[in-house]
């Protein structure tokens, strides 16, 4: 009854989509504000609509009805509550829910906006976003629909129906399959919601993008309007691929966090034209320049985030994170390919609209260098795209399959990452329209020679000597300490300005100049991450041994000992093995650790978890490989010394803040039109506001 | 054509040359073979030493593992590699099944040192990296499994047997 009422719900709210499309065209067509209002509204109205209809399945969920069959599949009675609420996108058909809710509350949000200087755009927001969310809803009703119940028929079989076959009888399994175990970890929980949330939000800059090239609006209003969805959207993205090699980390016990996995580059692609995306679109506000490109990645960011979507849903690649096939892959396909045309279509169609207003001039330009910048991006895209696709094209050419793994990856991405994070520290010295070698080296001598002091310091004091350790190091020290100094400088320069104290000084600039500054803390915190990726990449080292208690394992200083161990099973079904190991370094005592191994009785499933030691420097990662109930008779362990890499987690939160701080409202600025608003940016200064 | 022009053509001409060069080689130094048993199996001695990429359906009987070396043996059976071949069988979890029950299925015993991964069972899909030694035994570097059942599985288990 309940689920009858929640894909009803459902199907309203597809409907209502579809009238939003509908009359939004229809009201540009006629130019009938009333046609236009009423698909505003009824895209709006879709929010509550599918708001009831996740409530009622997470209501199911909560609520144990195991004939329900998504239910059934992804919860089970001794789940708590949360792991049944989250449940919703542990498994497909949910997933698509969860995706059409996060669209329609965003699409509502957007729409929610003061509209008087951009109205003509509305209509086709409203179509945009309608058009993808109907796509999303349409997969749940016609293909994947969680609310389906089961039914056992004359002969015996159960199958799966949303109403009653013919002779059939409703059927409720006494308990459910529950949600993987390897998936029960708080990472798992936020990651994907996370994901989802960034995948989403680029929607709406995109559904801008194409309202500006249908109305032939062309000038950078679409980008001011969405500037802070972007930001927002790419923040989620980011925290939502950090959360995922967190898990990865803390759970599936090989002390790495990335693997080059087909799903992992799905959802990376995205970042990638959206990261590209962000920093082009400055160069349109500020130059008037690269209109088609800003056009290009964000059709593309666009169709790499249905693209990650569908890859994680479909299986057509192998990979830890596939789910079961299902028919929904071709559906996909099709929306891919369509909306993808239509784009180009209106992309083509504009094209003259979209010439540059300014030539690039110096090669050391700010926007020569952005350009550099999203040049080194889309490099990203290629490799990585090249890795998906490799094993097809060859195997259509040669007829044998050819893959291309990590160590590909790594090797085609290393320099262009390296020189990424360079780049991210010499370019805002750099000046809008003309800098030289000599302007920027003025500018960054000063920090340079602080950078080359801390590098020779950590070569002759830590000893490092490895070539790619040492351009890696000079790379994010060089960057950090430009970042650092052009906080230092302009605070010190307002100070003496205005007179007021330093740390005063520092905030108000910050203050006023939200989306620079909150940049520089996202590039201190892309430093900060690379440094934790260069520790646990270059630097990691493992050991591995079976000891009896009381014995020690050695790495990198550090002694592992082994206590005890305990055998136990625990309430919700689970046997324990959790041994006591105590960690020591250079005889000092450091703490008492317990890494354990878990078997799930329901699933049949163990589940390894790590004891780690962790901090700034360095983390110690322990695994119970295998144990002998009799203590004297050893235990195995696996030992991952990984420095630094928690700064890989900490830059995660500092990445937060830095969006936080560039996306924060303010009021929002008067509309100039984008001529004169240049010409009062005549003065070119390193370092000017941008 | 102005000479700023020129300058910034020659750029971006160097940066493409520099991002193929990047990939030519990385997939040169890293490209595997991805084979199915039965196409490794066929090929043995041309194979031998080549790092390779399989995939097979892990049979449960088979599978020991000495914790003090670390070491995990197995076998795995033929099954294809092909998405739609498994999809015409009845889907991953089947496939997997009829290979490891069907008798006449070529199979590939596997060493692997590491720890053992918590989805190592019976009818698993692993997936290896490695190579094949003269003595006919695939040592893998990589192991990658993937269980059908992990996230979801069509219709209930016990219910099935009904």
């Amino acid at each position: 009854m309940l689920a009858d009422f929640g894909y009803g719900v459902l199907i309203v709210s597809f409907l209502l989509a579809i009238y939003a499309i509908g009359s939004a065209v229809y009201g540009y067509r006629t130019g009938s504000a009333k046609w236009v209002e009423s698909s505003r509204l009824a895209m709006q109205l879709t929010f509550p609509m599918i708001s009831l209809s996740a409530l009622t399945l997470i209501y199911m969920l909560v609520t144990d009805q195991y004939n329900i069959g998504f239910v059934y599949e992804v919860t089970s009675r001794s789940m708590p509550v949360y792991l049944k609420v989250t449940a919703l996108w542990g498994g497909q058909s949910g997933s698509l829910v969860f995706w059409g809710w996060l669209m329609s509350a965003f699409a509502t949000a957007v729409t929610l906006r003061k509209w008087d200087r951009d109205r003509e755009f509305l209509p086709w927001v409203v179509v945009v976003c309608s058009v993808t969310l109907a796509f999303f809803i349409g997969l749940v009703i016609f293909y994947e629909n969680p609310f389906a119940k089961y039914w056992q028929t004359m002969s015996g079989d159960v199958i799966t129906a949303m109403f009653a076959p013919a002779a059939a009888v409703p059927f409720t399994p006494p308990d459910g399959r529950g949600l993987n175990p390897l998936l029960r970890h708080p990472g798992m929980v936020i990651h994907p919601p996370m994901l989802y949330l960034g995948f989403v939000s680029f929607v709406i800059p995109f559904a801008f993008a194409i309202a500006a090239l249908v109305t032939g609006r062309t000038d950078d209003r679409w980008i001011r309007i969405t500037r802070r969805w972007t930001i927002v959207a790419w923040c989620f993205l980011s925290v939502g691929l950090v959360l995922g090699g967190r898990w990865a980390y803390d759970v599936l016990g090989w002390g790495g966090y990335w693997g080059w996995d087909p799903v992992e580059i799905a959802a990376f692609m995205p970042w990638l034209t959206g990261t590209a995306f962000l920093h082009s679109v400055m160069i349109q506000e500020k130059r008037g320049m690269l209109k088609y490109w800003n056009m290009i990645l964000i059709i593309l960011t666009y169709a790499l985030v249905i693209f990650g979507t569908f890859l994680t849903r479909s299986g057509v690649l192998s990979s830890v994170h596939a789910f079961a096939q299902s028919a929904i892959g071709p559906a996909f396909f099709i929306f891919i390919g369509v909306t993808f045309i239509i784009s180009a279509a209106l992309l083509i169609y504009r094209w003259a609209d979209l010439k540059s207003e300014a030539q690039m001039t110096s090669m050391l330009s700010r926007e020569a260098l952005f350009l550099l910048n999203n040049l080194l991006f889309i490099s990203i895209l290629v490799v990585c795209f090249w890795g998906v696709i490799f094993p097809l094209i060859s195997e259509l050419v040669t007829g044998q399959k050819v893959t291309v793994g990590p160590p590909f990856y790594r090797a085609a991405t290393g320099p262009l990452f390296a020189t990424l994070v360079l780049l991210m520290g010499i370019a805002p010295l750099s000046a809008w329209g003309h800098s030289t070698i000599k302007t920027l080296g003025n500018a960054i001598w000063k920090p340079l020679i602080v950078a080359i002091i801390a590098l020779l310091a950590v070569i002759f004091i830590a000893g490092i000597y490895a070539p790619y350790a040492i351009i890696g190091f000079f790379v994010i020290f060089t960057s950090a300490s430009i970042t650092i100094y052009e906080f230092g400088r302009a605070a010190l320069a307002r100070s003496r300005a205005q007179k007021e104290n330093y740390a005063l000084a520092l905030w108000r600039l910050a203050g006023r100049n939200r989306r620079r500054y909150g940049g520089y803390l996202i590039h201190l915190s892309v430093v900060f991450m690379a440094l934790g990726i260069i520790g646990i990449e270059m630097f990691q080292t493992q050991t591995q041994g079976t000891i009896a208690q009381g014995q020690s394992i050695k790495i990198d200083g550090y002694s592992i000992t082994y206590k005890d161990l305990a055998i136990f099973d625990t309430a919700d079904n689970r046997n324990v093995a959790r041994a006591v190991i105590t960690i020591e370094k250079d005889g000092q005592f450091l703490g008492e650790y317990y890494p354990r191994r878990d078997y799930f009785y329901e699933s049949q499933q163990p589940m390894t978890i790590p004891a780690v030691r962790s901090t700034m420097l360095d983390d110690v990662y322990v695994i119970l490989v295998d144990w002998q109930p009799i203590l004297s008779s050893g235990a195995t362990f696996k030992v991952y010394h990984n420095p630094l890499v928690n700064w890989l987690w900490a830059g995660a939160l500092l990445l937060i803040f830095g969006s936080l701080v560039a996306a924060w409202p303010d009021k929002e600025i008067d509309y100039v039109p984008a001529r004169t608003r240049r010409e009062k940016q005549v003065v070119y200064q390193p370092g000017a506001a941008d | 054509m102005s000479s700023p022009r020129i300058k910034f053509l020659f750029g971006g001409l160097l940066i493409l040359a520099a991002v193929v060069y990047l990939i030519v080689s990385s997939t040169q130094a890293s490209a595997q073979y991805f084979m199915t048993v039965d196409e490794l199996n066929n090929k043995k001695a041309s194979i031998v030493d080549q790092n390779v990429r399989i995939s097979g359906a892990v049979m449960g009987d088979t599978i020991t593992y000495d914790a003090k070396t670390l070491s995990l043996s197995f076998t795995v059976a033929d099954v294809s590699g092909d998405n739609n071949e498994i999809e015409k069988e009845g889907g991953l979890a089947v496939a997997l099944h009829q290979a490891v029950i069907d008798p006449n299925r070529s199979k590939l015993k596997i060493v692997y040192v590491g720890v053992k991964p918590d989805l190592m069972r019976n009818e698993a899909q692993a997936i290896m990296t490695g190579h094949l030694g003269a003595d006919g035994v695939f040592r893998a570097d990589e192991l990658l499994l993937k269980c059908p059942t992990k996230y979801e599985e069509a219709v209930p288990s016990q219910v099935k047997g009904n």
